[in-house]
């Protein structure tokens, strides 16, 4: 009798400990493909450098018959007969468009956040919160498709621009896709302040306004600026929107209303149409590793701020 | 010169409060500042349908497109579109289930749960067209490849095809499916597991016949939005499988009779659709009205599939007697 | 001619800084009474939403004395501790019907600065709540809300106040660390400074001791003894024995209504009501 009893046991223990462990592997997969995406990424980016030397990466001597001596050529010009894999001018087009997108999300966003949790009452935060979602839920392809033939004409007759297609129209819409995001993570970084310290605030004869700037924005701001820094990461990898809506030209500027290609949209662009194996096609992945190493750095980063916002409200 | 004594006062009368300029202006300012993505929304939608809606028809929805796409309809996009949501749905759904079932029943709150948080985080803010590289290097190039190899089949699993577009889609989507279960599975009481644990129930039996069931609510959101999410992506699978114009639907009979999809196909896509009619083709301002028009049926079917999930969640979360949204 | 000069009078002896309170057009005095009670509260109503929490509350406050607010859980003092510095305001929902008056002007009438209110009425609540800020800023946020900018004159009245507190000895070498570093004792008797430094006349206490253990009980009580001889003190408590150690005057709150008031000595020892014998003497709650 206990034997058989003991049996049973066991047998439901050793199932239950086979679903454990199904479910374990499945908990890990996120770690797992996070891990696959550095490995293959990596992997395709480092047989770049057999041919090529991480100098050519910066720039490349060569020689210019215009002025008949070597010129050191900054540029990406992949398909040419002496190809030049310079990263700078991508990298200075993904800046010039994540930059000022994450500026105009960061003050709206913020500024929404502060309505929403500080101003708006519970009906009017429960109406509008999903309203976010949906332009949250909009495709980037379709955001991308509307800077280029709506917006971007709108944006050349109001400014004159030279260039319809430029970082400016590029970062508007990225910003579009990024301020959901932002004001999402602000709102509850914003609501996570104890009532207690408002409380406390407006006990000494503070105003509404004088509380939110001396008490919930300073007591708010690590999960606040983790928004921001999130919000930057999105900016810098957003790809539809910008192959759309920046113009492509892979230039050396500061000016927000030129023509950009970022490191996203130059990869969209080009990799469809290069040889697998080719210097050019490894190239395109050495972009893609920078841009990946710089949004996984920016995403831990926001990562631990959160997570150590969290363990503090716990406590 | 006495005022009465028992005068009733709403305590939060506004005149009350001195007027301060500064004051009236910020919140006049975050006022302001909440109608822009309300309204952009709202103009992006409405320009949309005003521009797409007089394409729009019954043959525009079910005709294939003719004369190098100038004209006719996106009923391969539509189809292609379908067809790679369900297949991504199918392989992400019961991993992100069985990820986040493992998350919150079993692996406890130490420093591997945060390892496996900051991941599934982290993974949420892959740029997508990252995700597109992946897919070639790693579902394309390492499995294809290897899989053609072992089952010595030339290159049928090694090339792009719906397949591993769906595969890349669904690691895309994980995050997604993950973050509303986990949402779910703490929204059922701890006390439920306890009465069940307590009438000598296991583990997984308890998660099984108690939490789950109580849980299908938030995973069914999650799975919509999943699949909106999903449906509205293009630069993962720019590299992995769309095709540019396919004459044929990604159909394959099985044993000759039964009509299927052809995972190992290519196939052609609402959102790729727009993007290469808006950048690539030949005569892009010719094409402008289907442009829009296809931008339309894309828009719609996100647009309906996020409002489905939302209305979800607020009646799933009635139902467990939450209120906030 | 003699209303007129004694309108005069009142007004002389109303604190200078009430005067802000209240917009020049209207009297400064609505009430002829007897000048004793720094608050007086009639007919006081408090509904939330539409159950009423406060029923016809009726007691005057005694200046430079120790209130101390005694009854079961949810019986409305908290919520009556609350009206005296409007902060039921920030509960949405919340509406009060009556008057309060301090120092004879009615804190309901519209024309009254809740802001310069709070100034005069200082608030410690329960859980003590410090900014997570340093220590000098807690002290000085008040002060500085208040448009005062001035760092000597910061630096003497955040000193001033934490001598006030009793804190100043403990905190003198780290006034700029983090106030959370306090321990619980410390970070309350923080707040009170916080409440001081902006100069008020009344303060109300929130079971100020209730989350801490015997000897910061002791510290916070026997600063309350000290406090009184400058401010006027209202405070809630749920501890018998600290209503009757640190207060001079007691009232027993039950169910929304104000069932007692009266000298402390009077209530511990010979209450008139039944209900507050019961209840003070642990045969009830």
């Amino acid at each position: 009798m206990p034997t058989k009893q003991s049996l049973t046991q066991k047998n439901i223990r050793l199932s239950e400990r086979a679903i454990e462990k199904i479910l374990l592997l499945a908990g890990i997969s996120s770690v797992v493909l996070i891990g696959l995406i550095f490995i293959f990424l990596f992997k395709e980016a480092v047989f770049f450098f057999q041919t090529a030397s991480p100098f050519d990466l910066i720039g490349k001597w060569v020689y210019d018959e215009w002025a008949s001596k070597n010129i050191f050529n900054m540029m990406w010009q992949a398909v040419s007969k002496i190809p030049k894999y310079s990263l700078v001018p991508l990298i200075c087009g993904s800046f010039l468009v994540a930059f000022p997108a994450t500026l105009i999300s960061a003050v709206i966003g913020i500024g929404c956040a502060i309505y929403l949790s500080e101003i708006a009452s519970n009906k009017t935060r429960e109406t509008l919160k999903p309203t976010l979602e949906l332009l949250a839920g909009i495709p980037s392809v379709v955001l991308g498709f509307f800077m280029l033939a709506v917006v971007a004409t709108v944006v050349q007759n109001l400014l004159g621009t030279k260039f319809r297609l430029n970082a400016f129209v590029g970062s508007l819409g990225t910003a579009l896709c990024v301020l959901p995001i932002i004001i999402t993570i602000s709102e509850d970084a914003l609501r996570a302040v104890p009532k207690e310290l408002r409380d406390a605030s407006y006990a000494l004869g503070a105003t509404k306004w004088q509380t939110i700037f001396g008490t919930v924005l300073p007591a708010a701001i690590s999960g606040i600026s983790a928004a921001v820094i999130l919000g930057f990461g999105r900016a810098l990898g957003e790809t539809m929107i910008v192959v759309m809506a920046t113009g492509n030209a892979a230039l050396i500027t500061l000016n927000i209303f030129s023509s950009v290609r970022t490191m996203t949209a130059n990869i969209a662009a080009e990799l469809g149409a290069v040889a697998q194996g080719s210097e050019h096609y490894y190239a395109l992945f050495v972009v893609g590793s920078v841009l990946f190493a710089f949004t996984f750095i920016l995403n831990i980063f926001s990562e631990i701020i959160l997570s150590g916002m969290r363990r503090k409200l716990r406590m | 010169m006495t005022p009465s004594s028992s005068v009733s006062y709403p305590l939060q009368n506004l005149s009350v409060k001195p007027f301060n300029l500064l004051e009236a202006c910020l919140e006049v300012l975050v006022r302001l500042f909440i109608l822009i993505p309300f309204f952009s929304l709202l103009y992006i939608m409405t320009k949309i349908f005003q521009l797409g809606f007089p394409t729009l028809s019954w043959e525009f929805l079910t005709q294939p497109p003719v004369d190098g796409m100038t004209h006719g309809g996106i009923f391969p996009c539509i189809f292609g579109t379908l067809s790679i949501t369900i297949l991504m749905i199918l392989m992400a759904l019961p991993l992100g289930v069985a990820a986040a079932i493992y998350l919150t029943e079993y692996a406890g709150q130490g420093p591997f749960f945060r390892i496996i948080r900051a991941a599934v985080n982290n993974l949420a803010g892959v740029p997508s067209i990252i995700f597109g590289l992946f897919g070639v290097g790693f579902f394309i190039l390492f499995m294809g490849r290897n899989i053609d190899g072992v089952l010595k089949s030339g290159l049928l699993f090694g090339q792009p095809c719906m397949l591993w577009a769906a595969a890349t889609l669904a690691v895309l989507v994980l995050p997604v499916i993950i973050v509303s279960t986990e949402e779910a599975l703490n929204a059922v009481p701890q006390s439920h597991r306890a009465a069940s644990l307590a009438l000598g129930a296991t583990k997984w039996q308890t998660i099984r016949d108690v939490v789950l069931p109580q849980a299908r609510g938030g995973i069914l959101t999650g799975a919509i939005l999943a699949i909106s999410r999903g449906a509205g992506e293009t630069a993962p699978i720019l590299f992995t499988g769309c095709a540019y114009f396919l004459p044929r639907l990604p159909v394959v009979n099985l044993f000759g009779v039964i009509p299927m999809i052809n995972p190992l196909d290519q196939f052609m896509e609402l959102s790729y659709h727009i993007f290469i009619m808006a950048t690539q083709s030949t005569d892009a301002a010719k094409t402008l009205p289907i442009q829009y028009a296809t931008t339309l049926v894309l828009i719609t079917l996100t647009f309906l599939l996020n409002l489905t999930a939302i209305v979800f969640r607020i009646y799933f979360r009635k139902k467990l007697g939450q209120v906030s949204i | 001619m003699d209303e007129q000069n004694n309108v005069e009078m009142l007004e002389e002896r109303v604190s200078p800084s009430l005067k802000k309170i209240v917009k020049e057009k209207e009297p400064l005095v609505t009430h002829q009474t007897d000048l004793l009670p720094k608050i007086n509260v009639q007919n006081l109503n408090v509904y939330y939403h539409t159950t009423q929490a406060l029923k016809q509350i009726e007691i005057q406050i005694k200046p430079q004395r120790v209130t101390a607010l005694i009854g079961p859980s949810g019986c409305g003092k908290s919520t009556f501790l609350r009206t005296l510095n409007r902060m039921n305001d920030t509960i949405s929902g919340a509406r009060a019907e009556g008057t309060v008056m301090i120092d004879g002007v009615n804190i309901f009438a519209p024309n009254i600065n809740v802001v310069a209110l709070r100034r005069l009425v200082g608030m410690v609540f329960q859980k003590s709540n410090p900014f997570p800020k340093s220590i000098f800023d807690n002290v000085a946020y008040g002060l500085r809300v208040h448009g005062i900018k001035d760092s000597n004159n910061l630096q003497e009245r955040v000193e001033e106040s934490l001598i006030k507190s009793a804190l100043w000895e403990e905190v003198k070498d780290r006034l700029h660390e983090s106030a959370m570093a306090l321990s619980g004792g410390q970070q309350q008797r923080l707040c009170i400074a916080r409440a001081l430094a902006v100069n008020p006349e009344i303060v109300l206490m929130d079971e100020p001791a209730s989350a801490l253990d015997p000897i910061s009980t002791a510290k916070i009580e026997e600063l309350i003894h000290v406090l009184k001889r400058d401010y006027t003190i209202v405070i809630v408590t749920h501890n018998m024995q600290q209503a009757a150690r640190v207060s001079d005057w007691t009232a027993y709150f039950y169910m929304g209504s104000l069932v007692e008031y009266g000298e402390t000595k009077k209530i511990f020892t010979a209450p008139d009501k039944k209900e507050t014998e019961d209840y003070i003497t642990g045969r009830f709650g």
